[in-house]
């Protein structure tokens, strides 16, 4: 039931996707976990449109939650739209992690999330609000 | 599991059973989720609260509560002597020459920014120089950094050494030029380093600068005496030192802060009103604006009465006695960096430490589900993290309630990260 470090989770942490800088890129944006300090940088590059993700690369130190979570997510970004990006909803975020999040670790989990709105959207871009992404997370999860 | 006939090895020698003061402390009682007893190394961060204590504040509720200063009947007078009564057993505690040098406040935050703002805005002009140091908490930082900027002073931090000591020599340098202020910690909340503070403060007075001691996290584990010290402020909250939270001093020399202006302004801190002005109070209360925190003085009264039953000097020596067994135990493993002086005699009951591999976080939540209660993160201290290059550590931290099992669990529990993690 505690196990937040499944071999998958692990995995993404040793072996994280996506990582580094596009250079040249279209988008970017850096922020870190107030919680812990821990910084994330993402860099996006578009299609030809200018509306869709043709490639992403993200840069970070951080812990076995954020990373993997950054690797995740970004596995699945390419050739979404940014308004799709725009409309991503964190409780996603952190069911696909398939891990139980306790509001102690929550904002290592969206780290990743307040990057990628931020590349999309500027400083403008909040914090989820934590109560109902729990409660989002447990009532899609294992009942008691 | 092997019953053990013999003594462990350390205990005998014991002034203090940490297992046996557990059990005054309710907090134990509460189930832990993994079914194990709680091992509570986070007191560095707040402590919690013996029963004497938590009794203190619901008595001082029921049966002695009304505003103090103020009534004319018995109610609020006894709720008033009780107030000043706490403040005299503060004074008394950190040896202050007179009660009338404690003025109450919410935390060592407020005590600093209090001085920062009152005696700062007062006595620092554009072109002077404020010193703090490279080791402090952000509370004994940021405050500074904003008299700097609203008065046009400079800003200076004395450096740490690769050790994690405060470096003498560039703080010599330093107060070569005449700073105003020279604001320090006492012992380091992120890496545990005690600091000599009466050798600093007395370069710092020779230098002709004021001393502002972050006491948070000494007043609580060791004995302390203001006058002995040599500074002129110190700041300490109560919620750290087995108090209520909500309730913190603030120590001054009583010429310094009978010669400040107040701080926050309102009732109770002036004499007389009227539509063209105010008089002020005497301090301390003239540094109390609006009704305090009446009844956690008496929890905090009664937080030191526990504290001086045991002796500060047997909570030192046991806290000391922990780190030696976890210092060992931890330098011993292999992927473990200690940060902080190796010897005891520097190093209060706080260790923080990295593991090779594995981000703090992670260690903390795997503690956690060991039953192991650690800090991690940059324990409000990023100047120190980085210093040593490291986003963040984890912390474990002593009481007096902890023994030396609570040491094998937290090295246990480490191992079983590193196992989780591969790493070991």
């Amino acid at each position: 039931m505690d196990n937040l470090y499944r071999d998958f989770i692990l995995e993404h942490y040793r072996n994280p996707h996506n990582t580094g800088v596009l250079d040249p890129h279209d988008l970017q944006f850096a922020d870190s976990n107030p919680t812990c300090g821990d910084e994330m940088s993402m860099t996006l590059r578009l299609d030809g449109s200018g509306e869709r993700v043709a490639d992403v690369a993200f840069t970070g130190r951080g812990c076995a939650i954020s990373q993997a979570s950054a690797s995740i997510l970004t596995d699945e970004l390419r050739g979404m739209s940014l308004d799709e990006i725009k409309a991503v909803d964190p409780r996603d975020i952190v069911e696909n992690l398939g891990v139980p999040i306790g509001p102690a670790r929550l904002k290592c989990a969206l780290l990743v999330y307040k990057v990628l709105q931020g590349a999309v959207i500027g400083a403008a871009a909040r914090w989820p609000d934590e109560a109902e992404v729990l409660g989002g997370a447990n009532a899609g999860g294992s009942a008691p | 599991m092997a019953v053990e006939r013999a003594p462990k090895p350390g205990t005998t020698a014991a002034a203090i059973d940490g297992a046996a003061r557990r059990a005054d402390f309710p907090a134990f009682d509460r189930p832990h989720r993994s079914g194990r007893p709680l091992t509570f190394l986070d007191s560095a961060a707040s402590s919690l609260k013996p029963r004497v204590v938590i009794d203190a504040l619901v008595d001082a509720y029921a049966h002695h509560y009304a505003n103090v200063h103020r009534g004319i009947y018995e109610l609020s007078e006894d709720a008033t002597a009780r107030f000043e009564a706490a403040r005299a057993t503060v004074g008394r505690f950190i040896g202050a020459s007179s009660d009338r040098e404690i003025v109450f406040v919410r935390n060592a935050t407020e005590a600093i920014n209090l001085i920062a703002y009152s005696w700062g805005r007062a006595n620092v002009a554009p072109g002077d120089l404020v010193l703090t140091t490279e080791m402090e908490h952000h509370a004994n930082l940021v405050p500074w950094q904003q008299l700097a900027a609203a008065t046009g002073a400079s800003i200076e931090y004395v450096r740490i050494t690769d050790d994690g000591r405060l470096d003498l020599d560039d703080l010599r340098e330093r107060l070569s030029r005449g700073p105003k202020l020279l604001a320090f910690t006492q012992v380091s909340n992120a890496i545990g380093t005690i600091n000599p503070v009466a050798e600093i403060a007395a370069m710092a007075h020779a230098a002709g600068a004021v001393t502002v001691l972050d006491a948070a996290q000494s007043v609580p584990h060791m004995p302390v005496d203001v006058g002995a010290l040599g500074v002129d402020f110190a700041a300490f909250s109560g919620h750290k030192m087995l108090g209520p939270s909500g309730i913190g001093a603030l120590w001054g020399r009583r010429d310094l802060l009978d010669a400040m202006p107040p701080f926050m302004t309102g009732g109770s801190m002036i004499t007389r009103v009227t539509l063209d002005g105010a008089e002020w109070n005497e301090s301390p209360w003239k540094f109390e604006a609006g009704t305090p925190a009446i009844a956690e003085a008496s929890g905090l009264a009664a937080a030191i009465g526990y504290l001086e039953a045991i002796g500060m000097d047997e909570v030192r020596a046991h806290e000391r006695r922990l780190f030696e067994a976890a210092w060992a135990d931890l330098a011993g493993m292999a992927g473990v960096r200690l940060l902080g002086p190796s010897s005891a005699e520097e190093h209060a009951g706080v260790m923080s430490f990295v593991i090779e591999g594995i981000h703090p976080h992670d260690v903390a939540t795997i503690l956690d589900q060991e039953a192991v209660a650690v800090r991690a993160g940059h324990h409000c201290a990023q100047p120190v993290m980085l210093r040593f290059d490291l986003p963040a550590t984890t912390r474990a931290s002593f009481s007096i309630f902890n023994e030396l099992g609570d040491v094998s669990r937290l090295a246990d529990a480490i191992r079983v990260a590193q196992g989780i993690f591969g790493t070991a």
